[in-house]
Parts: C-alpha cells; structure tokens; sequence
C-alpha cells in the first residue's frame, strides 16, 4: 500500500513538474495561488477528523482543520480567479493552442488512474 | 456512467465488491486530480487561464461533496461550522485584498494550508493509542516537521511583507550554528520516533521545535529574499499535505500535494538562479546568506545628475521607445496606475511603451506582472529578463521605477559584490536612464549602486507616485 501511495507521489511530482515548467513567468503569481488553492484539498483530511466520532480533541481540532482549510479553497480560488481575469483581456485569438489542451488528459492519466484503486 | 460505478468493484477490488459508497468517493477524488492538473495546464496559456481554474474549483467541489459521503463522518455540525467560518474569512480574502498586498496574501495561505496539515498529523498521532505503525508515523513526522516549520515560517514571511516584522535581517553570532543544531536535533527526534512511536511528550516536542525553526529560519531572511522564501514555504506548505496524504492513505491529498511542492520546487529554483544563489543555498533557508552590506563600494566624489520632471516628460515626448523597469518600489508607491496613464501618453505620440520584468522584482514570482495587469497594462507589453535585454540599446529613454538591484552593473563588473554574478537588465545601454526614487539610499541588498553615477543616468528624486502625476501633466504640455 505504501509503495503505491509512494508511486502515486512521484509520477504526480512528476507530472507537476513538467506542466508547470511551461507556465510563463507571467503568471507565476497567479500560480502560486492556484497552487495553493489545490492543496486545500488537504480538506478532505480534514472532514473526515472533524465529523467522525473519534474524542472531543479530534473533533475540535478538525474543526480548526476544515476552517484553515475552507480558508484557503475559497480564497484561494476567488484570488486566482481575480488575478487570472486581469490577463484575460484583449486576447481575441484565444483559440489558439486548443489542441494541446486535447492532447492531455490522455498524457496525464497515469498518476490519477492510480487513484482508482 | 452507473455501469462503470457497477463494474469497477469487481474489476479492481474484490475484496469489497459491494462497497459503491467508497468507489464513489474514489471516482470523484479522481476527477478532481484530472481537473486540478487541467487547471494548472491550462496556466500556460493566459486567455485560457481563467476557465481552466475555474473547473478545478469544479473539481474541488467534488471531492469535498465526495468525501461528506464518507461513512466515518456521522455528525455534520463541526463541518458546517468549519465551512461557513472558513468562507466567512476567505470570501474577503479573496475578493477584497488589493493586488499590492498579494505577497503578504499568499504567506498567509501558505500559513493556513500548513496549519490545516499539522493539526490533522497531530490529531491522527493522539488517535493511535500505544503510538501509530511505524511506516504512518514516518509521514506523520514528515507532516508535522513540514506543516509545523511552516507555519511559523510563513507568519514571519507575512510580519515582514506586512511590516510589522523588520524587513532587515536579523542576525546574531553564532546563529547558524544555533539553527543547524536545532534542525538536527529536531530530525534526531523524528528518526527516534519512527523507530519508537510510543513518546507523546517528544511527538510534541518535535512539533515545537518545527515551529522555533521555521522562526529562525525565516528571521535572517530580508525583503528582497522573500520570494525565494515564499515560494519554498509553497513547496514546505505542499510537501506537508502530501504527507497527510501517506498518512491517512488518501490518494487525492498525495498527487495535490506533490502538485503544489512541485511548483513551489520549481519557482524557488527558478528565483534561486536569477539571484545567482545555489539552490543548497536557499533549501536550508538562505542560512547566513543575508547579505551584509559591507563590500558597498566607496562613493568617493562622484556625483549624481538629477533632472526635473519637465525635462523627462520633454524626453519622454519625443522618445521612439520607452522601457520602463518596475521594482518593489512600484509596489509601495502603488504608481502601477500612473505608469500606465504615461505609456498611453508616450503611445498617442508614438512612441512605443515596453516593459521590462525581472524574475526577482518585487516580493514574489511574478508580483510585478500581477501589478501592471491590475493597471489594464496588456501582458504582451510585458517582456521578460531574456527577451527585453538586447532591446535596451535601441531604447531612448529607461525608466526605473523602484528598481535598484536589478539593475546594478556590479551584478556584472564587481567581484567582490554580493550581488555579483546575479543576471540584471542591461538598462545602462540605453540612450538616457530616469531614475524615479526617493533619496539615494541603498537597495535592500545594501550594495551602492554604479547606475546612479553612469554618465547617462539622470535621478528623478521623489515619491514615485508624485513624480509620475507631475510627468503626466507636463507631457500634456509638451
């Protein structure tokens, strides 16, 4: 099992690698707080503390967990999507470039496929 | 679509056949990892940038509705407090902090993400009675060193963004060797652990200890470093969850968490080098590589040029092509506004307006970018290090706007330089620079600037702000 899991760790380190080494520098900002909006995720670790029955102590601090967490999903996607709409402007070729996006999921699929166990 | 919910249990894991509600969970955990790196994909392109993120909050969604699923979870009252306070505090967060005050923003995230990550890791030691296995007491070691020193680290990183940490470094003797022999003992502590699971008392001392690190760590660190600390904290604050990821065998935290400890890697690898440090240099949190000050070269008797607003603006009028060169000082004077107003000015009288964006300028990666874009500056005015420098010969007039490592030719002439062998613009190959600054004190780096003495330097001195409003106005008479 934690071989897997470890499995799952490097093949997304790498996947994250290689995306985000394409991001421009101009967004570099923007990305920063992507990425952290994604590692809200740490939420769903989170709930489970906060709303199992499992002592008052894991209760409450789950429940500190869900809001540090809640924080950061919902700032952190508002934020980025403020930011990301200021580089959006006056860009009327934005069709440009679909067919890479196409080409994705297929290449990306391997570390999330692992999750399917 | 049900079909495939039908199927998948006895394809995959037979040994729970019936268990739909998990492979559920599952399948919207997956489709959040698809739509999360779709999203960051889709940052390499900046028209598509806005859609893309857009559907990994989609996916984010899911997996908080998948996980409520869970059958662990048998009382909602905690969750839904948790949820509403923590929307109450991110809503304004992330609607109403202006984009000059992003840096401090981020710190503060990465704060409460590693936050969120240490309390699980701790709450999960206090759950395994008699101490966790050993192979969970790993991660949850990694998790809380990592989220502990985190979340000290980026307070300290948003006190000095913020200002009401001294953005100077702090140091002291011996402060190294100090730090090194905390973060061994700490890391002693950790391996005793992993061997010995059953001692609360040094679980909790190590926790304490992460939280003085991340302190001292970031104490010695000044302003002009911290995006390299940001970005690093990024990777810590990542690097943390998937460690929660290993520890609650949840695959979902695990690729995130690597997602974001890549990016953050990446950034702090890419700030690392456009200062000329050794990554070994920034991991152990730039330990003792706060620059002193003390190689300031002699000023001697030269002199400065300085040069009234009505003389730049005449400049400015007639120029063919204008590159201006923002820093932190843009920032702090928050003049991004009156930068733009110009260049629309210089464009009516035909002059071409060009921006030139170093990777360290300002308190973050890409800070400045985020700021001229808050102005409606179109992005492919924005040109980065590599791409603007050959193009500062054929430049009339170089603004500097709050610049001043950036563009220090001891970067290149000066061995002796703390900043030497740091990529700069090469604004000094320009037909006429402007300085816009206050006084001329030093850059944070404490180094003496050559720019402000090369014969085609002239110093615009002033609040950034007031210099340009008075440019503005006296372009419209020239």
């Amino acid at each position: 099992m934690t071989i897997t899991l470890l499995f799952v760790f490097v093949l997304a380190g790498f996947v994250g690698y290689f995306v985000i080494t394409r991001v421009p520098p101009l967004l570099h900002t923007p990305l920063m707080s992507a990425t952290n909006a994604i590692s809200g995720i740490s939420l769903v670790g989170s709930l489970v503390l906060a709303g199992s029955n499992r002592g008052t102590l894991a209760t409450l601090l789950g429940f500190v967990a869900v809001t540090a967490a809640t924080i950061n999903v919902v700032g952190g996607f508002l934020i980025t999507d403020r930011m990301l709409k200021m580089f959006k402007q006056r860009l009327p070729g934005a069709a440009q470039g679909d067919g890479e996006a196409k080409a994705l999921p297929g290449g990306n699929g391997k570390a999330p496929r692992a999750e399917a166990r | 679509m049900l079909a495939l919910i039908l199927q998948l249990p006895e394809h995959t894991a037979p040994a729970n056949a019936l268990d739909l509600r998990e492979t559920g969970i599952q399948l919207t955990y997956l489709a959040a990892c698809v739509l999360f790196i779709l999203g960051l994909y889709s940052l390499t392109k900046p028209a598509r940038a806005q859609r893309g993120m857009q559907l990994a909050a989609v996916g984010m969604l899911l997996a908080i509705i998948g996980t409520l699923l869970h059958r662990d979870i048998v009382r909602f009252e905690w969750i839904i407090g948790g949820l509403l306070l923590g929307t109450a505090i991110g809503y304004p967060l992330g609607m109403f902090v202006p984009m000059t005050a992003m840096p401090q923003r981020i710190a503060v995230s990465h704060m409460f993400g590693a936050l969120a990550a240490t309390l699980v890791g701790v709450a999960e030691y206090q759950l395994h009675h008699g101490g966790p296995p050993r192979a969970t007491m790993a991660a949850l070691g990694f998790e809380v060193l990592f989220g502990a020193l985190t979340i000290t680290g980026s307070f300290m990183a948003f006190g000095k963004l913020q200002g009401f940490i001294t953005g100077t470094p702090v140091t002291w003797k011996g402060q190294n060797a100090i730090n090194l022999t905390l973060f061994a003992a700490t890391f002693g502590i950790f391996v005793y652990l992993v061997v010995s699971p059953d001692h609360p008392v040094l679980f909790y001392a190590m926790v304490a200890m992460s939280l003085a690190i991340g302190v001292l760590m970031v104490l010695p660190i000044g302003g002009a470093d911290m995006p390299v600390v940001v970005s690093l904290l990024n990777s810590y604050a990542g690097l943390a969850a998937s460690a929660t990821g290993f520890a609650i065998g949840n695959t979902v935290l695990i690729i995130c968490g690597a997602l974001d400890g890549a990016s953050g890697f990446l950034l702090s690898v890419l700030m690392s080098k456009a200062m000329n440090r050794s990554f070994g240099n920034v991991l152990f949190g730039a330990f003792g590589a706060a620059p002193t000050g003390s190689a300031a070269a002699e000023i001697g008797d030269r002199t400065v040029r300085s040069v009234s607003a009505e003389d730049v603006a005449v400049q400015l009028a007639y120029a063919r092509q204008v590159i201006v060169v923002p820093g932190y000082g843009m920032a702090v004077a928050q003049c991004q506004h009156q930068v733009r107003e110009l260049a629309t000015l210089v464009e009516k009288r035909g002059g071409e307006f060009k921006y030139a964006i170093h990777p360290v300028a300002g308190r973050m990666p890409g800070h400045m970018n985020v700021l001229l874009a808050e102005a409606n500056v179109p992005y492919d005015r924005l040109y980065d290090l590599e791409e603007i420098n050959d193009q500062f010969e054929q430049a009339d007039v170089v603004l500097v706007i709050g610049a001043n490592d950036v563009v220090n030719p001891a970067a290149k002439t000066d061995p002796g330089s703390p900043i030497f062998g740091m990529p700069i613009l090469n604004v000094d190959q320009a037909q006429s620079v402007i300085v816009l600054k206050r006084s001329m004190a030093a850059g944070y780096s404490g180094v003496e600037n050559e720019l402000f003495y090369h014969p085609r330097t002239s110093m615009l001195f002033g609040d950034a702000k007031s210099s340009l409003q008075q440019l503005i106005s006296d372009i419209k008479e020239v």
